[in-house]
């Protein structure tokens, strides 16, 4: 089902073979740990109060009651947290605002979405912590709401913050609104491109939030000692960035708190952030117990996640020949209670695959009331790339193109300029469409109430800070401690990057996740960084294992260091003292370790940069039922530039799995609220993601253009996949029943609305 | 409230405990008997992450009463193993890559279990249907599906 086309070949031993992961038995025996799973004695449950309306002022909380409950050990509200300054801290695309971290941890002047945490609850039995939730009164003054974006850029809608000026507009709005952002990117001159089109397609699209779906809810276990000091195990993408927020939020010295990456139940951008963790450290410091808390499947949809719902609006100015000469993109984000949803992701990405001459996309960030937004894979990018992707659908057919060959006419080459002022410096855009087009199911026919749809994909896949450290052992074995935690596999790639670097076997390499007083700081799992930024420092130190080995070999030869080289697994004598000794393993200088100077290790910390961008272009056939409104995806292939394959299973259950969660996004997933802001489908019933039998097997295409910035040409593989799916789907339906579809998801009702509206 | 005594079989072990009249079975296998492979997606019968065999009987542990096991025969992930020797299922799960973050896997390869016991030669739609109860986030199923499919093959060359 999957295919690899390789460019240039290159001579490796390990790389890209498909061992098993080294992590992988205990997660088939169940006695992997996750979130959940851990437990320490005189171990308290922790129950969070959530609020039940949608907008509300909060007059006071009286927890009295709940505390005089038998059992109860702690109840805290958003007054056992420290204040925090109001600032927007790191690069504009990922800042955080403590100031609005700590109110969405426990709420404090209002609550800002059904969900909201209000105060939470420590006690010796889950039964009785729940109990306790019970009895905390709380006074609030319910106020109007808004969910919709559209409608929450009115000028009369309810405000969530009275005194929010909408940032990045010169000279500053007099009122306050919901728009917390204004971004305008610009390249060339759009009015004179569109002047200049032979045809001119323009469309508006709305999407609905999504969540994240992973199957595990977020969970921790906190201990804090009297001495100041603390722990926590919890599910997260970086323990070192649950160190950072919580000791932050619960006003700790860093190096006081020490956390532990737990196996990790999925995460998709989700667990980027913390819910819990801070609240279990209080609790466990009030108490003066551990406290576990695990969030229920409710609190999950209700309360953490989703990424943005969307409105947007789309122009595309094409020539007769297929040039297209200007495109335009609104976009106009939900962020959910607070600032920050990925609009500007969504701004940047929508036509990075092509150039363009002449370009500019506008987008708003604009709060509402529902859970505020967390990074979802390619977080931004898939809903700008629903709208962008449908409208040179409309554009191909408008001139009575192939839409392949529409984009392949347009496609981003090495040195084409970007909206947001970079330069295109890697090839492998048009590697991609290409195989795409050569897939043989691309000519195949199609039956009655079927059609075919492309779509492509962009993101900018990630580098950043990654520590690790090398260790030898006596046998020739060796230890690599790292801090990324593993999500899908990233053990397994950074094992045999480790085994092809020293010459040893994979087998003889063995991967930890190192907690936080263990190795150096390592940024979260995300934005596709680990296995080319981890992966690039571990190398790094195993190039120093190797530089130490031969230094060792040196020594048991008394030769200069000068004259001993690593090849294939062993050091050689070199230069003039050539053919002098016979080579020694790295198993036989290993056993030398206490003779020729003590322990082998090695560490080392980069900032990585290099990375290159994702590429995804994909193609999926439909067949819509006339009657129901049902669409079946009957084929779906999706090819992708992943650099080097370093294990190749891994990289195309990245590509399958993508593209099934894009496949819920455009036929299921939505959040659906009440008229009093309430979330109906707070549960995986309701919230339908797909299915075993949903689907069909997924193809996809691994393509092989090596990033000539990472020794093994390592390209990020999670994400760029999820951003092409939405528009295949509406494209493929278009080409089945001649209808447009703009609106997220395309569930059965509105696909036979929109039948019946032609009937 | 006086608490219920259960004598049950679990993974083939006796095993007696004490539970509350609404504590679920998922909640004494993970909370009380410290046997967490079985593992809470939804706690409301929608994921399939709590798979677990009653008598035989493919069930979702978030669904069934502790008190109800009385005198039955529990098997969970933690009995699929033989010692150390992994059950085919397990091994091909494995080999070819057929979790990511490995959440739904106890739930999946308790599910397929019970699948393979009744029907050892399924077609890959005899799959995707018994396994639509088990919900996977990360692979796409393809790898879950292949897995199966291979195991079941393995399992009847004996
Ligand atoms: S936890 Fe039982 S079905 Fe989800
Ligand atoms: S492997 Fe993560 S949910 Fe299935």
């Amino acid at each position: 089902m999957a295919e690899t086309i390789v460019y240039p070949e290159r001579e490796l031993k390990v790389i890209g073979t498909r061992p098993v992961r080294p992590d992988g038995v205990p997660k088939v025996t169940g006695l992997a740990q996750y979130g959940a799973d851990f437990n320490l004695p005189g171990m308290l449950w922790g129950k969070i109060l959530r609020s039940p309306h949608a907008h509300a002022r909060i007059g006071s909380i009286d927890t009295s009651k709940a505390q005089a409950l038998p059992g109860v050990k702690a109840v805290i509200t958003a007054a056992d947290l420290p204040e925090q300054k109001f600032e927007y801290l790191g690069p504009e695309r990922v800042a955080v605002n403590y100031w609005h971290m700590t109110r969405n941890i426990l709420a404090r002047e209002k609550a800002l979405y059904e969900g909201h945490a209000i105060a939470a609850v420590a006690a010796t039995s889950k039964a009785i912590a729940e109990e306790a939730l019970k009895l905390i009164e709380v006074d609030y003054e319910v106020l109007p709401h808004v969910i919709d974006v559209d409608e929450a850029m009115q000028p009369d809608a309810p405000l969530l913050f009275e005194d929010m000026i909408t940032r990045g507009v010169e000279p500053p709005p007099a009122k306050p609104s919901n728009v917390s952002k204004r971004i305008e990117y610009k390249l060339g001159d759009v009015a004179k491109g569109f002047a200049a089109a032979d045809a001119v397609v323009e469309a508006s699209y709305k999407t609905k939030p999504v969540h994240q779906g992973y199957i595990e809810p977020q969970a921790c276990l906190a201990r804090y000692d009297s001495d100041g000091q603390a722990e926590v195990w919890s599910s997260s993408q970086g323990h070192f960035v649950v160190r950072t927020f919580t000791s932050r939020l619960v006003g700790m010295k860093v190096a006081d708190l020490r956390c532990h990456a737990a196996e990790i139940g999925g995460a998709f951008g989700g667990k980027t952030v913390v819910y819990v963790e801070p609240v279990a450290v209080v609790l466990s410091k009030k108490s003066g117990h551990p406290v576990k808390i695990m969030m229920s499947r409710e609190e999950v949809f209700k309360a953490t996640g989703p990424t943005s719902g969307a409105s947007m609006t789309i122009r595309i100015g094409v020539m007769n020949d297929g040039r297209i000469v200007a495109a335009e993109g609104v976009f106009k984000y939900q962020a959910g209670a607070f600032p920050q949803s990925p609009v500007m992701n969504g701004c940047m990405c929508s036509f990075a695959p092509y150039d363009i001459p002449n370009v500019r996309t506008l987008g708003f960030d604009v709060v509402s009331n529902r859970p505020k937004t967390v990074a979802y894979r390619a977080p931004g990018s898939p809903i700008s790339a629903f709208a962008a992707e449908s409208t040179m659908d409309l554009a191909a057919r408008k001139i009575g193109m192939d839409p392949i060959e529409f984009r392949l006419k347009n496609i981003a080459r090495p040195g084409a300029k970007t909206v947001f002022g970079t330069t295109l410096n890697h090839a492998g855009f048009a590697e991609t469409l290409q195989a795409l087009k050569k897939h043989p199911g691309y000519t195949a026919p199609l039956g009655k109430n079927q059609g075919r749809g492309v779509a492509a994909g962009y993101w900018f896949n990630g580098g950043g800070e990654s520590s690790a450290t090398v260790h030898v052992n006596e046998d020739g074995t060796a230890v690599v401690a790292e801090g990324s935690p593993d999500i899908g596999g990233s053990r397994a790639s950074i094992a045999l990057m480790a085994a092809e670097t020293l010459g040893i076997a994979y087998e003889s390499v063995r991967p930890v996740i190192a907690d936080t007083n263990s190795v150096g700081y390592t940024q979260a799992t995300g934005g596709s960084r680990v296995t080319f930024a981890t992966g690039m420092t571990v190398i790094n130190a195993c190039n120093k294992v190797i530089d130490e080995m031969c230094a060792r070999a040196a020594k048991l030869w008394k030769v200069d260091r000068a004259d001993v080289v690593w090849e294939d697994g062993h050091a050689r004598p070199a230069g003039k003292r050539a053919g002098e000794f016979e080579p020694l393993s790295f198993k036989a200088i290993a056993a030398k370790r206490t003779a020729t100077g003590g322990p082998i290790s090695a560490s080392a910390s980069i900032n990585a940069e290099g990375q290159a961008p994702g590429f995804s272009a994909q193609f999926c056939d439909v067949e819509v039922d006339p009657d129901t409104g049902y669409v079946k995806i009957l084929r779906f292939v999706a090819a992708q530039d992943v650099g080097r394959a370093i294990h190749p299973a891994y990289c195309e259950g990245q590509i399958e799995g993508g593209v099934v969660q894009g496949i819920g996004w455009a036929l299921n997933e939505e959040y659906i609220y009440d008229r009093d802001g309430h979330m109906e489908n707070p549960g995986f019933l309701d919230y339908r993601i797909p299915v075993a039998s949903d689907v069909p097997m997924i193809e996809s295409i691994l393509v092989e253009v090596p990033n000539p910035k990472h020794p093994y040409g390592v390209k990020g593989v999670a994400e760029a996949n999820i951003v092409p799916p939405m528009a295949a789907v509406a494209n493929a339906i278009e080409s089945a029943t001649g209808l447009r579809l703009t609106d997220l998801p395309m569930s059965p009702p509105k696909v036979l609305a929109a039948l019946d509206s032609r009937r | 409230m006086a608490k219920h005594h259960v004598s049950a079989l679990i993974n083939g072990n006796p095993v007696e405990y004490l539970c509350d009249a609404q504590q679920t079975l998922l909640e004494v296998l993970r909370d009380e008997l410290n046997l967490t492979g079985t593992k809470e997606g939804c706690a409301t019968g929608d994921c399939g992450a709590c798979s677990v065999t009653i008598d035989g009987r493919l069930v979702c542990s978030c669904l069934t009463l502790g008190a109800e096991i009385d005198g039955k025969a529990v098997q969970t992930i933690e009995g699929m193993a033989t010692g150390t020797e992994l059950h085919p299922l397990q091994t091909k799960f494995l080999e070819l890559a057929a979790l990511q973050c490995g959440i739904c896997t106890p739930g999946m390869l308790v599910a397929a279990k019970a699948l393979l016991e009744r029907n050892p030669d399924p077609t890959e739609d005899e799959v995707r249907y018994w396994l639509a109860g088990n919900l996977c986030r990360c692979t796409g199923y393809n790898k879950i599906i292949e897995a199966v499919l291979a195991a079941a093959g393995e399992m009847r060359k004996g």
